[in-house]
């Protein structure tokens, strides 16, 4: 099974075969690392830029003005806050210009705590990015929906910002994208070789086109007790508490991967909330001013009479840094046990 | 576009330029009055940089796509599409945030210009960015011209206390990556101050272009109050970066005639003026009258005058557009499932 990092891989090689990407770059982006997460290994259109987020960001946005499709990276979300009003320009190119500049372009970037990253590699960037107007945002949970969620966004002409979870990039999924050959041999075909590469290229196999529509939730699990809202690392850790508390016969937790968090479907939510009652939200960006306070006040504004518990958000600690000290960071990010708590809470809640 | 060789030695050339100039800056006196008289919120523009605006217009290789020249303008660059050949309604328009502004729709201040036909990217408020922005259009043609086509070159413009952003840094570093060099003439027009502090008091190195010389770009600064000399300069630029392929940077000392906006006033300043300058020349040499000249204002204060009675009539855009084109195909943005 190909790992999320394989997965993005081999959607930016789709990308540059079919649909025209004609520039993927960043800090270490090209040869010979192709990213620091080996996302970009092999591509025949990555380049290596200056030490220079802003120069990034102003590249991309350029290239898109020029015609060109490009795909951009922030080696760490955690170094992308500098570039915020280059992005809040790229969000409005096309509104400000009253539609003749639209940008057709991607920027991703490893996103989230959970890799032991210490202040500078553990920072979440959702609350920031969903307060982007003119941006789409997404954040895939598995391998598949990554392959999938980055066609979408290459296909879209809109800018696209793509978050992947740093602590799934190394992880496999259960679903294989379209035309992946067996893992060893996916290794083989497209993994760079340790020390020397020059003269290393990969075998693309012949994969297909599968999109994650931009815009749709995926319901990962089936429920009608609660519903947990989730997106990147917490669908599985949702997903997980949720099967426990069945097991215990505690109730069925529905829970809903968002994948898209701009536009959000509002439909998979709402149709959640009309049909379980109850609903928590969960991520990891810090909880004031939180991406889950809107989808929360939302809920609130457009089904407050039809709730049974009290909703809920669950984010993590408002504090400067997410602590490297695996005791700090526990208690900073949301944990599987703190999901548990929270839905058995609502769960219990009477009504 | 072709001229003489020395255009500046050619009467009928030379009074064309003359006449531009005056368009532009009776233009500018227009939007100046506009918003002193509620026709519109706020001014900023380039009273002062005729010379130079009228220069770059008449030499941008104009169109769209990459064999065309980029332009990533400063808010004081209305003089350049003027001479490119937009009408002098198109800059009311804007003023007047009318519906009909062809830049943003009525969006944006006066003086951001956009114009997606020309390969004119949208001028932003945000100080500096353009420099950041650029080197991408330039990658753009790099890449035609390694592939042997025919492509044109980008020019980027901003002002002098604009370059203490890192932008500034962005743009030479990218422009000048060793074999992969940038087709760009980056322009900074040099006016002395950002509002209302001097540039003296924040800048220790002599030229800003110098900044150029440690990544081997070629730089020159001139006078930008003499129409020869920024015209030969802009000349000099442009062969340089569309023969080599290389960046070139070259810095305008300007004049800001009216301050820095309506903020500061707008109130007219004592600095040399590029017209009076080029239009003691002309006189000198016997190339236009008094009763010419006065001719030319009028007929320039003619024109502005009719376009700003067709714009009085123009309506704001309609509320119901304010999401319009939030997303390309003229989607709108908001709310999902309650605003699309
Ligand atoms: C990033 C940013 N900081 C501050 C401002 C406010 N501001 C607008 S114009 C200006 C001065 C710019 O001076 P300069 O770059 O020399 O250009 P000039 O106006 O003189 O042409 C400032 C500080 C801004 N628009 N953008």
């Amino acid at each position: 099974m190909a790992n999320m990092a394989q997965a993005i891989r081999l959607a930016l090689h789709y990308g540059e075969k079919n649909l025209g990407v004609t520039d993927i770059f960043g800090e270490d982006v090209g040869a010979p690392l192709g990213g620091v997460f080996t996302c970009t290994q092999g591509l025949k259109t990555t380049w290596n830029t200056p030490l220079d987020e802003r120069g990034i960001v102003g590249h991309a946005i350029g290239l898109a003005l020029a015609g060109q499709k490009p795909v951009a990276e922030i080696q760490f979300c955690d170094y992308i806050f500098n570039t915020i009003d280059l992005l809040k320009l790229a969000g409005n190119s096309c509104w400000s210009s009253n539609g003749q500049y639209p940008l057709d372009m991607v920027l991703m970037t490893p996103h989230g705590a959970g890799i032991h990253g210490s202040i500078y590699h553990s920072h979440s960037f959702d609350a920031w990015a969903t307060r982007l107007p003119g941006w789409k945002i997404v954040i895939p949970s598995n391998p598949l929906d990554a392959y999938g969620l980055m066609l979408a966004a290459l296909e879209d002409p809109n800018p696209v910002m793509y978050l992947a979870p740093k602590a799934l990039l190394r992880s496999k999924g259960k679903e294989k994208i379209p035309g992946e050959p067996d893992e060893a041999e996916l290794k083989k075909a497209i993994d760079a070789p340790i020390g020397d590469r020059q003269n290393w290229e990969p075998q693309w196999p012949a994969i297909q086109r599968h999109l994650q529509p931009l815009g749709k939730a995926k319901q990962v699990r089936q429920g009608n007790s609660a519903t947990i809202v989730t997106y990147g690392r917490h669908v599985q850790m949702s997903q997980q508490v949720a099967d426990e508390l069945s097991s215990k016969g505690m109730g069925e937790v529905r829970v809903i991967d968002l994948c898209t968090l701009y536009p959000y479907d509002w439909e998979a939510i709402s149709k959640a909330v009309l049909e379980t009652g109850k609903i928590l939200f969960v991520n990891e960006d810090t909880e004031i001013t939180n991406f889950g306070e809107h989808l929360l006040r939302r809920v609130i504004d457009e089904h407050y009479y039809q709730l049974k518990a009290r909703p809920r958000v669950l984010a993590a600690q408002h504090v400067p840094g997410v602590g490297l000290a695996p005791t700090l960071e526990e208690a900073t990010v949301p944990q599987k046990k703190d999901i548990e708590k929270a839905i058995t809470e609502i769960l219990q809640e009477r009504t | 576009m072709s001229y003489p060789a020395q255009p500046f030695k050619d009467k009928e050339f030379a009074r064309k330029f003359y006449e531009l100039m005056v368009r532009s800056r009776v233009l500018e006196e227009k939007l100046i009055r506009m918003a002193k008289s509620d026709d519109g919120f706020f001014w900023i523009g380039g009273p002062g940089e005729e010379a130079f605006n009228i220069s770059l217009g008449l030499q941008v290789k104009k169109g769209h796509g990459l064999e065309h020249d980029f332009l990533h303008l400063h808010y004081r660059n209305n003089g350049t599409l003027l001479a490119m050949g937009s009408p002098m309604i198109d800059f009311i328009r804007q003023m007047k945030n009318s519906k009909n502004d062809p830049f943003s729709g009525g969006r944006n201040f006066v003086s951001h210009v956009c114009k997606k036909e020309w390969n004119v990217v949208p001028a932003t408020s945000t100080i500096e960015t353009q420099y950041s922005v650029s080197p991408g259009t330039a990658r753009a043609q790099w890449r035609a011209r390694q592939q042997g086509k025919d492509a044109g070159v980008t020019i980027v413009v901003g002002g002098d206390a604009g370059s203490a952003e890192g932008d500034f840094a962005t743009c030479l570093i990218w422009a000048s990556r060793p074999e992969q060099e940038l087709p760009m003439l980056i322009i900074v027009t040099n006016n002395s101050y950002g509002i209302s502090t001097s540039a003296e008091t924040q800048h220790g190195e002599k030229n800003v272009s110098d900044r150029g010389k440690a990544f081997g770009i070629e730089t020159l600064v001139c006078d930008g109050n003499n129409p020869e000399r920024i015209w030969s300069s802009i000349e000099k630029g442009l062969d340089y970066v569309r023969g080599s392929g290389r960046p070139f940077i070259l810095e305008a000392k300007v004049s800001r005639l009216n301050g820095h906006s309506s903020s500061s006033g707008a109130n007219r300043v004592d600095e040399p003026d590029c017209i009076e300058i080029f239009e003691r020349k002309l006189l000198k040499n016997a190339w236009i009258t008094e009763e010419e000249i006065s001719d030319i204002r009028k007929s320039a204060q003619a024109e502005v005058n009719k376009a700003h009675e067709e714009v009085r009539k123009e309506p704001y855009p309609d509320a119901g557009t304010f999401q319009d084109h939030t997303y390309a195909d003229g989607k709108r943005g908001g709310i999902p499932g309650r605003d699309f």
